[in-house]
């Protein structure tokens, strides 16, 4: 199940809003049900390898590069915050 | 290449009342095919859109929703043409938007006499696995679709290697390899649209077996075909305007009753559709990693995105785009006014009589004033269309999005606001890039309320009169400053509107920033030059019509009177004229200004007397109000027709006379309270006609610029009578 409620484990996991600049992790879970289904239909599906890109000047919005392939996704960090890494 | 020259959208044969069965009945016999063109953002989709349609396009409104409709022609074969409706670019079924809901509605309606034949699917060659969700989803709902399989030279780049016939085998539509931009694969495109399609033999997602009880319920109660489509009915029936109240109740009691929840079974529906595509990928599609160097995309985002060389390099584009609206667009328009005066002259000369007033003072006049705004119009969006080309507006977007946020706005409302500054009403077009309705809505507000380029002319003459030509600090002019310190007030006042309106618009939809970050292209020209020649159209019939009417009745006030006020007017002001030795075109003058104080114009002037009185102006002004109200620079010009300085208007003259005018205990009459209030108006009031036009067609309706109407008019009203009362 790709959506997880927001629980007290399920905040202390780590989101692509905690990467450093270039680091990658692969995604396990959409926190925001709502927010989710935009997220899945960009691309932040669970289990793809996702890279943080760049931030913007002011450090929000950030952009990320997903899977394999060259595709960029600029999100704000607020939103970044529900994509769940794995550990 | 077929041209398309000989076709006129207006005299070909309008596909209506076709009727129910129009899926079914062979191409050959019907007058026009009608073809729906769908694709995600940045899929080359309106690249296509162009080759296929070349100049005959329209924008029209979509029946019954406030948003655009792009159709064209497309001569498909030589036996086959083609209407193509350009739909939003999506990335799913499920909109998340206004526009996006246009898509849903013309796709779920079979009964519609707007349904497509069948669909043209733009997918990125480069990006398929994201690309085929919307694909599977068309598919699924039982729509005879081609796919067109765009980007495949950056596919190729990519070494990304797609074998057609599998891919074609395993979707069951026809695929057609193609690069739009070059127009290479569109030929073969063309004879594959002009065949008969049959639907998609092909299912890619099957509803879970418990939700099939209440899917049967609705398609048995909407005679529906399709098991998908019965099951989007459930998920967004509160926002498919086709739905009469009834039968959403119906379809609100089932989705209560089967306990059917949307937002886990979109999200299902969603990674389901992924694993199926991965499973078709698998199979069709190769890629040899090469070792790549890095994006040369990154490489350039490295320095326009850069903290210092980004912002530095985006006011420069803007410096830019601010010489050439200001600069450039100049010459051209002074081309249009001659003209115009030139056309009103000639006929001025050979006829006479109110008819031919009518025609030069009214319509001749007020046709001047719109196509006058043309060279500033096509130049802000050439700029606009070559930074949208290229994806330098999403880096713009993306470095301003944290500062245009805290006040109510995004990121996308940096072009607005600036265009702006130069002129409000290209500026609110520009406005349609902005996705979501409220940010839309609050940038399209405040924007006419930047100091646009026709306040220039009162600023001018007002600061001239009572500030003092002289410099501060040493080096300050000092009414370069009063006049930057005017800029600033109206930027100022955007901006805290902004963020009024940010706590006072409710809304629905939530507000996203997840957007696609397009790699830097160079832009293709043809696209860029249908943009402007769109905009420029749109503009000229929509918000001409308009203007051209205001300037009808504009001129109807002006030159009639009650009674034969206006001939006693005249044979008194020839009187005086006579008694007082004036030349003849003292005498003129002096006529003119008498006869526009016993106008009706005059009388609404007098009217309003009581009403400006406290914020320092008399009657005189408050014709010029009157007049300028269809465009601010009307008011030098009434100015002088009332001062009666002469029909050319020197701003040198306007100013004497102005300094000349005593009030009624013989003191100078535009003391600096008097001036500063007038300006303060100036800055807020929304005296703009076209404005009003174009945020009428923006919007679709008269609610918002009826409303920024009467807040800009009021806060200038408020604001004039603050800075007279304490300055007086």
């Amino acid at each position: 199940m790709a959506i997880r409620s927001t629980t007290a484990a399920a905040t202390t996991q780590r989101s692509v809003k905690d990467l450093r600049l270039g680091e990658s992790a692969t995604i396990c879970c959409l926190q925001d049900p709502e927010m989710a289904l935009k997220l899945l239909e960009m691309g932040c599906i669970p289990g793809t390898q996702v890279r943080l890109n760049s931030r913007a000047p002011l450090g929000c919005p950030i952009t990320l590069v997903l899977g394999d392939e060259d595709y960029t996704l600029s999100l704000r960090v607020s939103e970044a915050a529900t994509i769940l890494l794995k550990n | 290449m077929a041209r398309l020259a000989t076709i006129h959208t207006e005299s070909a044969p309008a596909a209506v009342a076709l009727g129910v069965d129009t899926i079914h009945t062979p191409h050959a016999r019907r007058e026009l095919t009608r073809i729906a063109l769908v694709g995600n953002p940045n899929s080359g989709k309106s690249s296509l859109f162009n080759q296929l349609t070349g100049l005959n396009q329209k924008v029209g409104n979509f029946p019954g929703v406030t948003v655009d409709r792009k159709t064209g022609i497309s001569q498909l074969t030589p036996q086959h043409r083609a209407e193509i409706i350009d739909l939003p670019g999506t990335y799913s079924l499920y909109p998340k938007s206004l526009d996006e809901k246009v898509i849903t509605d013309l796709l779920y309606d079979r009964e519609s006499a707007q349904y497509p034949d069948f669909v043209v699917v733009t997918v990125d060659a480069s990006n398929l696995r994201r690309n085929l969700l919307l694909f599977t989803q068309l598919a699924d709902l039982g729509l005879p679709a081609v796919l067109a399989l765009n980007m495949m030279d950056v596919a190729e780049q990519h070494g990304v290697q797609i074998d057609i016939a599998e891919l074609q085998q395993e979707l069951g539509v026809p695929v057609i390899p193609m690069n739009a931009r070059k127009g290479i694969g569109v030929a073969a495109l063309k004879i594959v649209m002009a065949q008969h399609l049959d639907a998609p033999t092909v299912s890619f997602y099957e509803p879970a077996e418990e939700l099939l009880p209440m899917i049967r319920q609705i398609r048995y109660y909407f005679n529906l075909h399709n098991d998908y489509l019965a099951l989007h009915y459930a998920h967004q029936f509160r926002h498919i305007s086709f739905l009469t109240p009834d039968q959403c109740q119906y379809v609100q009691e089932l989705v209560e009753q089967y306990g059917f929840e949307p937002t886990a079974r979109q999200a299902q529906e969603t990674i389901a559709r992924y694993a199926r595509i991965n499973e078709i990928l698998l199979n069709t599609v190769s890629v040899t990693r090469t070792e790549r160097n890095e994006p040369y995309s990154n490489k350039l985002d490295k320095v326009l995105t850069h903290r210092v060389w980004g912002y530095l390099i985006f006011f420069g584009v803007l410096f830019m785009m601010f010489q050439a609206v200001f600069a450039w667009a100049s010459y051209p328009m002074d081309l249009i006014d001659q003209g115009i005066a030139l056309i009103n002259s000639l006929i001025q000369t050979n006829f006479n009589g109110p008819l031919i007033n009518l025609l030069t003072e009214g319509v001749i006049a007020g046709l001047g004033g719109v196509l006058i705004f043309i060279p500033q119009i096509a130049l802000l969006f050439a700029f606009i269309a070559v930074l949208e080309e290229t994806g330098y507006m999403a880096r713009v977007t993306f470095m301003m999005d944290r500062i245009m946020r805290k006040f109510g706005l995004n990121g996308k409302s940096v072009v607005p606001l600036i265009s702006g500054v130069a002129c409000a009403v290209p500026a609110i077009m520009s406005a349609r890039t902005i996705e979501n309705w409220k940010d839309r809505i609050i940038t399209i507000f405040v924007t006419p309320l930047m100091s646009c380029s026709a306040r220039i002319p009162v600023y001018t003459v007002l600061t001239a009169l009572v500030v003092p030509d002289e410099k501060v600090l040493g080096f300050f002019n000092l009414q370069g400053v009063v006049l930057m310190g005017l800029y600033l007030l109206g930027f100022l006042s955007a901006i805290f509107s902004a963020l009024a309106l940010k706590f006072l618009l409710k809304t629905q939809e939530r507000s996203y920033f997840i957007m696609e970050f397009p790699v830097y292209r160079w832009p293709r020209w043809k696209n860029v030059g249908i943009t402007i020649v769109e905009k420029v159209k749109t503009f000229v019939f929509q918000a001409g019509k308009v203007i051209v009417a205001i300037s009808v009745i504009l001129w109807v006030l002006a030159s009639y009177g009650p009674g034969d006020a206006l001939d006693k007017a005249e044979q008194q002001a020839r009187a005086t004229a006579v008694q007082q030795q004036l030349s003849p075109e003292e005498t003129d003058n002096h006529i003119a200004s008498e006869k526009l104080e016993n106008s009706y114009a005059g009388l609404f002037g007098r009217t309003l007397e009581p009403a400006i009185r406290p914020l320092g102006f008399d009657w005189k002004i408050g014709i010029a109000l009157i007049t300028s109200f269809a465009a601010r620079e009307v008011f030098v010009g009434t100015i002088s027709t009332i001062y009666s300085v002469g029909q050319d208007a020197d701003m040198r003259t306007v100013q004497q006379k102005l300094a000349a005018e005593k009030d009624e205990n013989g003191q100078p009459f535009f003391t600096p309270a008097r001036a500063f209030s007038l300006l303060v108006f100036y800055v807020f009031a929304m005296q703009c006609m076209s404005t009003l036009a174009v945020v009428y067609r923006e919007t679709k309706g008269w609610k918002w610029p009826l409303m920024q109407l009467v807040y800009m008019t009021g806060l200038a009203y408020v604001s004039s009578l603050i800075v007279y009362q304490l300055f007086k």
